[in-house]
């Protein structure tokens, strides 16, 4: 027993020293056909130079990023809670639109960091830095306690919309609960694509970072510009029908524990803010007296709750319907597909992708293997972000047929931006500016 | 409108308040763990020499009008040759500086005679637009010591590199901050 060991030990010993010699014979080789002509020995007295290696920003500024950040919040929450000042909350707009901006030139962004949160949650060898972990977390814990103030004056993107908002036009209530889905597939359908590592998909059409930058390719400086011209008759288009970290805040922010309010005490019922807010976030009285009886309340209800849960299930079917289509976000998807068409003969055309992989010398069924693995990640994926979707879309219906009691005109804490708008439309606060 | 001390919590803001610091708990867990991984290691965007294949995306994809690739020259990899496969076109009437027999675009390489028969190349960056013909040219038929880098002086690290999103050649990834080049030749080893 012990003589077959030694034996069957002594064996690979060879193997490595073969393979070894083997080695380096062909890494000279290979040596050789890189370096085709040999370093020339100078007479002269010539130096070689150093290749150049300019550093970029410094460490130094991520802190002041990360330090503007949490003064800003401060002060739109002071401004939007205490001192309830349109004028001061526009000031620190202009301020976030030149810092995060034109200077910082839009990146990163806390409505970008959802995708390397995401990435960092599902790839381990991505390691998220500090700045984003910040920019990611403490808007969010902002809005947990004092509503969506980051919305309205930090986020350099909702600046943008607040300059150009000319003549705001009222989105239909029905319409603006329909529209008001795409942020949550926007947000599923990016957090999706940052999971699987395929990309960016909110960096990728943000329409307002072409201008911060002020370059970009001519698509996205096309949708800026339809952004922007619809941002003049429309209310913060992006932030209300688009904008996936606006989900969250929104979410947050109806467990916020101060609230931003329309009148500072009392509620007069006087209506003159009942058109102040451009961005249809302001919820009217709801009288006491039921439009219903309980019984065809309770009945809906009860239909409802028996829908949902085939409303979600349908969805997650759906989406991951979907799941090929879907997986093409992915390079490795799309170049495997490409390769997979040129081994058939089903195409004569190479891409730069493909002509590079095979300049690679890689194995195509390895490359294959891997796509296929890709693709079942898609598959789960677009399950769980239908019935993601599913969740939300039914939430949205039973929220709607839920008819609570109000008293007094209040701002809606999840659409609210805190921009500050209504404040100067309620006499009780001129009344009280008076007596001070 | 203030809280009353006798007043009892309402079950709704009950929910609210317990919901709240889940939340809140949540979100602090998620950055606390990730932030474990994350601190010293800031990452920046570079590119790999070994995967480039030279597709020319880098000069057309950047947001930036002028791309923050550049051209970069390993001296010690170089060897000054007089016919340089990066520098003159491969049709070239002659082997001088005019600008029809150049192979860069924008006459963005300098070349100069140091000693017979060896000559200097060297790249001027305000001039190079990062397109990698040299690039080509140098890895065809020389020793392969002009390739691509994105130069951090320019670079806006863009959180979703619009070129890192096109390379045809995978070549693009985030490398830590403090080594953000990966140069060929004795700098980088």
């Amino acid at each position: 027993m012990k003589k077959v060991t030694s034996l069957s030990g002594s064996k690979p010993k060879w193997a490595v020293l073969l393979t070894a010699v083997v080695m380096i014979f062909m890494a000279a080789q290979w040596a050789a056909a890189e370096n085709r002509f040999p370093k020339p020995e100078f007479e002269s007295a010539y130096q070689q130079p150093r290749t150049t290696t300019p550093d970029g920003r410094g460490h130094v500024f991520e802190i002041l990023d990360m330090a503007v950040l949490v003064l800003m919040l401060i002060l739109a929450t002071v401004f939007a809670h205490r001192r309830r000042s349109r004028k001061a909350l526009f000031v620190l707009t202009i301020v976030s639109l030149l810092y995060f901006g034109f200077w910082r030139r839009g990146c990163v962004c806390p409505v970008g960091s959802i995708q390397n949160m995401t990435l960092a949650v599902f790839n381990q060898s991505y390691a998220v830095p500090l700045t984003v972990i910040v920019f990611f977390s403490i808007p969010i814990l902002f809005t947990l306690f004092f509503g969506r103030t980051f919305c309205a004056s930090v986020c350099p993107l909702g600046a943008v919309q607040e300059f150009v908002l000319l003549r705001p036009a009222t989105v239909p209530f029905r319409l603006s609960r329909i529209l008001g889905i795409l942020p949550v597939l926007y947000l599923g359908m990016a957090v999706l694509a940052a999971a699987t590592g395929a990309t960016f998909l909110i960096c990728r059409f943000d329409p307002f970072v072409a201008l911060f930058r002020r370059s970009g390719s001519f698509d996205i400086l096309l949708l800026g510009l339809f952004f922007i011209i619809l941002s003049t008759v429309i209310g913060r288009p992006y932030c209300r029908f688009l904008c996936p970290y606006g989900v969250i805040l929104g979410w947050m922010s109806k467990l916020s524990r101060f609230r931003v309010s329309i009148s500072p005490d009392i509620c007069v019922q006087c209506r003159l803010c009942e058109n102040a807010c451009p961005y249809g976030a302001i919820s009217k009285p709801v009288p006491d007296d039921p439009p219903e009886s309980r019984r065809t309340g309770v009945r809906r209800l009860r239909a409802l709750l028996i829908a949902a849960p085939l409303v979600i299930m349908l969805m997650g079917w759906s989406v991951s319907l979907m799941h090929p289509l879907i997986s093409r976000m992915h390079y490795t998807v799309r170049l495997a597909e490409q390769i997979v068409k040129e081994e058939t003969g089903s195409t004569d055309q190479t891409t730069l992708e493909s002509r590079g992989f095979r300049a690679s010398g890689n194995d195509p069924g390895i490359l294959i293997k891997e796509a296929v693995q890709i693709r079942n990640r898609f598959r789960t994926g677009s399950w769980i972000a239908g019935i993601f979707f599913g969740i939300v879309i039914m939430g949205q219906v039973l929220g709607l047929s839920m008819v609570r009691h109000r008293n007094d005109y209040e701002a809606d804490p999840q659409s609210c931006f805190g921009c500050g708008r209504c404040f100067e439309s309620c006499p009780r606060q001129h009344m009280r500016k008076a007596e001070k | 409108m203030k809280p009353d001390e006798k007043q009892p919590v309402s079950r709704r803001d009950f929910f609210r308040d317990g919901l709240r610091g889940l939340a809140a708990l949540g979100v602090a867990t998620l950055s606390g763990l990730l932030m474990h991984r994350s601190v010293s290691r800031r990452t920046v965007w570079q590119i790999d020499p070994d995967k480039c294949v030279q597709c020319g995306r880098c000069a057309t994809d950047c947001v930036l009008d002028v791309s923050a690739v550049k051209c970069v020259h390993a001296y010690d990899v170089c060897g000054y040759c007089e016919l340089c496969g990066g520098y003159s076109k491969p049709d070239a009437h002659r082997l001088d500086t005019a600008a029809e027999n150049q192979l860069c675009p924008s006459g963005a390489i300098r070349r100069q005679f140091i000693e017979d028969p060896y000559f200097e190349y060297t790249i001027d960056e305000a001039k190079c637009i990062g397109c990698g013909k040299c690039v080509k040219g140098c890895g065809s038929f020389g020793n392969g010591s002009l390739y691509l880098q994105v130069r951090h002086d320019r670079c806006l690290q863009c959180n979703d590199c619009a070129i890192a999103r096109n390379c045809a050649g995978e070549a693009f990834r985030r490398v830590p901050a403090d080594r953000p080049y990966l140069l060929k030749g004795e700098q980088g080893l």
